[in-house]
């Protein structure tokens, strides 16, 4: 088969960071390749050097055989690569048609007409669905996407780069985009896939390409690969890729919610009396297409959201003759004075949950510093703590006193939820808590909070990869335009079955967002 | 390999991870050293003067007598008080601009309760009272801009800027009716003494001084280890991680600026009582401003900030120096301070960024 890229010994270096170093790798044309390898391991910046957004330390690109140097994006366009970015780079003012004349050269002549006919063929024959009136910011995250498509088709892309496309895509979307690049293959084009995802990229890619930590590892034929094989691989020993989910044990109800609603700052509202609750000993699991009211949920309980009047939050105590509390109402400190031992491991690790600056003792005060009396703060108590967590999980830091923001994303969740299991909750509520981590940490990270639910806390865990969610959860509840769109169970149901629950006000949504 | 030639940018610039204290100095140093000789060709082929000897006489500035070195720690005391002032504030990402306006407030308050009770009150209550209105003056003048951002999300920058053309044009007005039928306002209390600093070793603005240092140390322990400064610490790292942990922002907002402006109006008090006895819309003299170069270049802790303020003053006694000894016009004077105040800060760059040639191989000769 013809090839369209060849790398020869690319390195690139970011201060002391090596993100990639002497890889080697062939493109070729008429098959989908996949790059495999976990977070941090320089896929993205490899990907990146091809699209003109890097320019290599060292090394060679050859596109057809030539060498070349592609020193911008232009350059790239130039040679035929198009890139869709993890992160879109749409103007959300803009219709599809006037994003996708965004990118014409400056000799070309600026005719709508003229590009929304040659868009719409390129929609034809792949049978993309595009209305191109419609104005980026009401789109969906799968329209947008096509969008992005249609664009670096339209400049005539040969060799399509996807970096993570299905992070943000349910499995019905994901099923389309893969006949979309099954439809581009069959057309000749080179099509390159970014993902850790195992599954799919058994699922969809002809050859496999690892990558760790910056190295590469090696190419398989997927045929001839196996799920255990490519771990094995990227990883560089073998993980026991099982995550055990024991029935709950006495559940107990410890949180009530009904009918929470909350506007946001535009007033408009994200949470539409959500009513539901968490028992003890169980893990429930919260499904959704990112931004779906998700972040809300957790936040208002939190007590970070103002919730709109009608709202309950009812926090049942360690002991039984406890009357339950009322949360609605109490920022966190009051929450937290009020003897409610509720954690939360927020999305926004270093945004919201963690002080970047300071180092792991620091950190270790931000719930605890008002403890004690007088004007000074007791170092000592949190000092050890983050002794303790350091030894427990192993947080690889030079120092407690090392800035977090200095640690590896791995090591800073784990000092986040360290601190957050430390506090001996009764509800322990966790965003995302293993995005962007590797498949070890992510592990361990499981393993924690099914300690918790073993001991009885109520672990209320949002997550993105349904497999996980299907393979952790005992519940699953599924948010959709922030709605409760059903609550199933986490052994019986199918990925199908929560997809289509993620999916099925999509249109209720736009409606909504106009 | 047949490498195919491709051409790298001329040079790059690259991020370094950390600079060992080795390093740090030694560039620091090798700064001093290159702006000497750039200041030495400048004087030597724009001027035609001697370099060393211009140098000698910029060190006579500062270190020429015993009380030109006096005077150089009254005005150090002065832009360090105010640096100390702003590092809450800055800490805690909250632009105060105004110090300027604070410390006139400050001021304005003390010379209005010297002229209005000095002959009435008592020494020490006074005083005391002096103190007291200084220290609301600049609070009150530090509160109103962190009021309305906390509520209404106003941007800090431009509202404090802006109360400082406010608060000269108070104190342009309040001297007007001072000084009445007089043709300028002069020392108040000029029979009396009343409310004047009492002379310590010769000098009224030794109090001065003594109540700087002591505020530089207390200052310096607020932030690092009360729970008011770890507050201060959170709110300036990200608001949403101050309020995950359950920190009232508008509230932690509001009484930091109350006491950075306090302590700016304590040092219109101070700069009234102890050192001019009389105000004007000069008494703040831009250090108000200066100022927020020395938090910036202190990175907030207080004692970097009494070596920059050091080095500022010294540079600008320096330059005066200068210009009056060989009667050279103030800028040829400001060019010699700027190029020493340019390589030092320039040199922070090459602290925190390593360049990598074209033809070098990797800059690891630059490690």
């Amino acid at each position: 088969m013809e090839c369209a890229i060849k790398l020869k010994n690319v390195t690139k270096t970011f201060g002391n960071v090596v993100a990639n170093k002497d890889v080697s790798l062939e493109i070729r044309k008429g098959e989908i390749l996949a790059l495999l390898g976990e977070n941090g391991s320089g896929k993205t910046t490899l990907l990146n050097m091809i699209a003109g957004i890097y320019y290599p330390d060292s090394g060679e690109v050859l596109v057809n055989g030539k060498p070349v140097e592609i020193r911008s994006p232009k350059d790239a366009y130039r040679l035929g690569i198009g890139m869709i970015h993890q992160h879109f780079k749409l103007i959300d003012v803009f219709t599809a048609t006037e994003n996708i004349a965004l990118g014409l050269e400056k000799n070309e002549k600026f005719d709508l007409k003229e590009v929304r006919k040659k868009a719409q063929a390129i929609c034809d024959k792949y049978h993309f669905d595009m209305d191109f009136d419609q104005k980026v910011y009401s789109m969906s995250v799968s329209q947008k996407q096509t969008l992005e498509i249609i664009k670096v088709l339209y400049r005539g892309a040969d060799i399509l780069i996807l970096d993570e496309p299905t992070a943000v895509l349910t499995p019905q979307e994901t099923q389309k985009l893969f006949e979309v690049m099954r439809n581009m293959k069959k057309d000749g084009k080179a099509v390159v896939i970014i993902t850790h995802k195992l599954h799919e990229v058994l699922d969809i890619s002809d050859r496999v390409s690892i990558l760790r930590k910056g190295e590469y590892v090696g190419t398989v034929e997927t045929k001839e690969a196996s799920e255990a094989l490519l771990t094995e691989m990227m990883v560089g020993h073998k993980v026991e890729l099982n995550i055990k989910r024991e029935e709950p044990k006495n559940p107990r109800k410890r949180l009530e919610v009904r009918h929470l609603s909350v506007r946001n700052e535009e007033g408009i509202e994200v949470l539409k009396d959500i009513s539901f609750d968490a028992y003890g000993g169980e893990i429930l699991g919260i499904a959704g297409v990112s931004g779906n009211g998700q972040k809300e949920l957790l936040e208002a309980i939190a007590g970070l959201q103002l919730a709109q009047e009608g709202s309950s939050v009812q926090f049942y105590n360690k002991e039984e003759t406890d009357k339950p509390m009322e949360i609605i109402g109490k920022n966190p400190r009051v929450i937290r004075n009020a003897g409610i031992h509720m954690s939360f491991v927020p999305e926004d690790r270093l945004g919201m949950g963690l002080v970047g600056s300071m180092g792991m003792t620091g950190n270790m005060l931000l719930k605890s510093y008002e403890s004690g009396k007088g004007l000074f703060i007791n170092r000592k108590a949190p000092k050890d703590l983050a002794e303790q967590i350091k030894e427990e999980l192993g947080v690889v830091t030079p120092d407690i006193n090392v800035p977090v923001s200095r640690l590896s994303g791995g090591n800073v969740q784990k000092v986040l939820v360290g601190r957050e299991i430390a506090a001996a909750p009764i509800v322990l509520m966790t965003a995302y808590a293993v995005r962007g981590l590797d498949i070890n940490t992510s592990y361990t990270i499981y393993d924690l909070l099914n300690k918790q639910k073993e001991k009885g806390v109520a672990v209320i865990y949002v997550g993105e990869d349904l497999d996980v969610l299907l393979e952790l959860c005992d519940r699953i509840m599924v948010l959709c335009s922030g709605q409760v769109n059903g609550i199933v169970d986490g052994r019986t149901a199918t990925k199908e079955q929560v997809g289509l629950l993620m999916t099925r006000l999509q249109k209720k949504e736009g409606e909504r967002s106009e | 390999m047949s490498n195919v030639q491709v051409k790298e940018p001329f040079v790059r610039m690259v991020k370094r991870d950390h600079a060992s204290m080795g390093r740090k100095i030694t560039v620091r140093i090798l700064a001093v050293l290159l702006a000497l000789i750039l200041d030495a060709l400048f004087i030597f082929f724009v001027t035609g003067l001697n370099p060393f000897a211009v140098y000698g006489v910029m060190f006579k500035g500062t270190f020429g007598s015993s009380i030109r070195f006096s005077w150089a720690m009254r005005d150090l005391v002065t832009l360090l008080l105010i640096g100390v002032a702003l590092a809450p504030a800055f800490k805690m990402k909250f632009w105060n601009i105004g110090a300027e306006g604070q410390v006139l407030m400050g001021g304005l308050m003390t010379a209005l309760v010297m002229v209005n009770f000095g002959n009435t009150l008592p020494a020490p209550v006074l005083m005391l009272l002096m103190l007291l209105s200084s220290i609301v003056a600049g609070g009150i003048w530090g509160l109103i801009p962190a009021f309305f951002k906390a509520k209404w999300k106003t941007n800090e920058t431009l509202f404090t800027l802006m109360m400082n053309y406010v608060a000269t044009s108070i104190v342009a007005c309040a001297v007007n009716v001072l000084r009445g039928q007089a043709s300028s306002l002069g020392k108040l209390n000029m029979s009396t003494h009343a409310g004047w600093f009492p002379k310590l070793w010769g000098q009224t603005y030794n109090t001065n001084i003594i109540v700087v240092v002591i505020l530089t140390f207390v200052m310096f322990l607020y932030l690092k280890y009360t729970k008011q400064g770890y507050e201060i610490s959170v709110v300036g790292a990200s608001e949403n991680t101050a309020r995950y942990a359950g920190i009232n922002v508008g509230k932690v907002m509001m009484r930091t600026m109350v006491i950075s402006g306090a302590l700016c109006g304590l040092c219109g008090f101070l700069l009234v009582a102890g050192r001019d006895q009389t105000i004007s819309t000069q008494t703040a003299g831009g250090n108000g401003f200066t100022a927020i170069i020395v938090a910036w270049l202190a990175k907030f802790n207080t004692f970097y900030m009494a070596l920059i303020s050091f080095l500022l003053i010294f540079l600008q006694k320096g330059a005066g120096e200068i210009a009056s000894a060989y009667g050279l016009n103030d800028y040829a004077a400001d060019i010699i301070t700027g190029i020493i105040l340019f390589c030092i800060l320039g040199s922070e760059f090459f602290i925190n960024y390593k360049m990598i040639f074209r033809s070098g191989k990797e800059g690891k000769k630059d490690e």
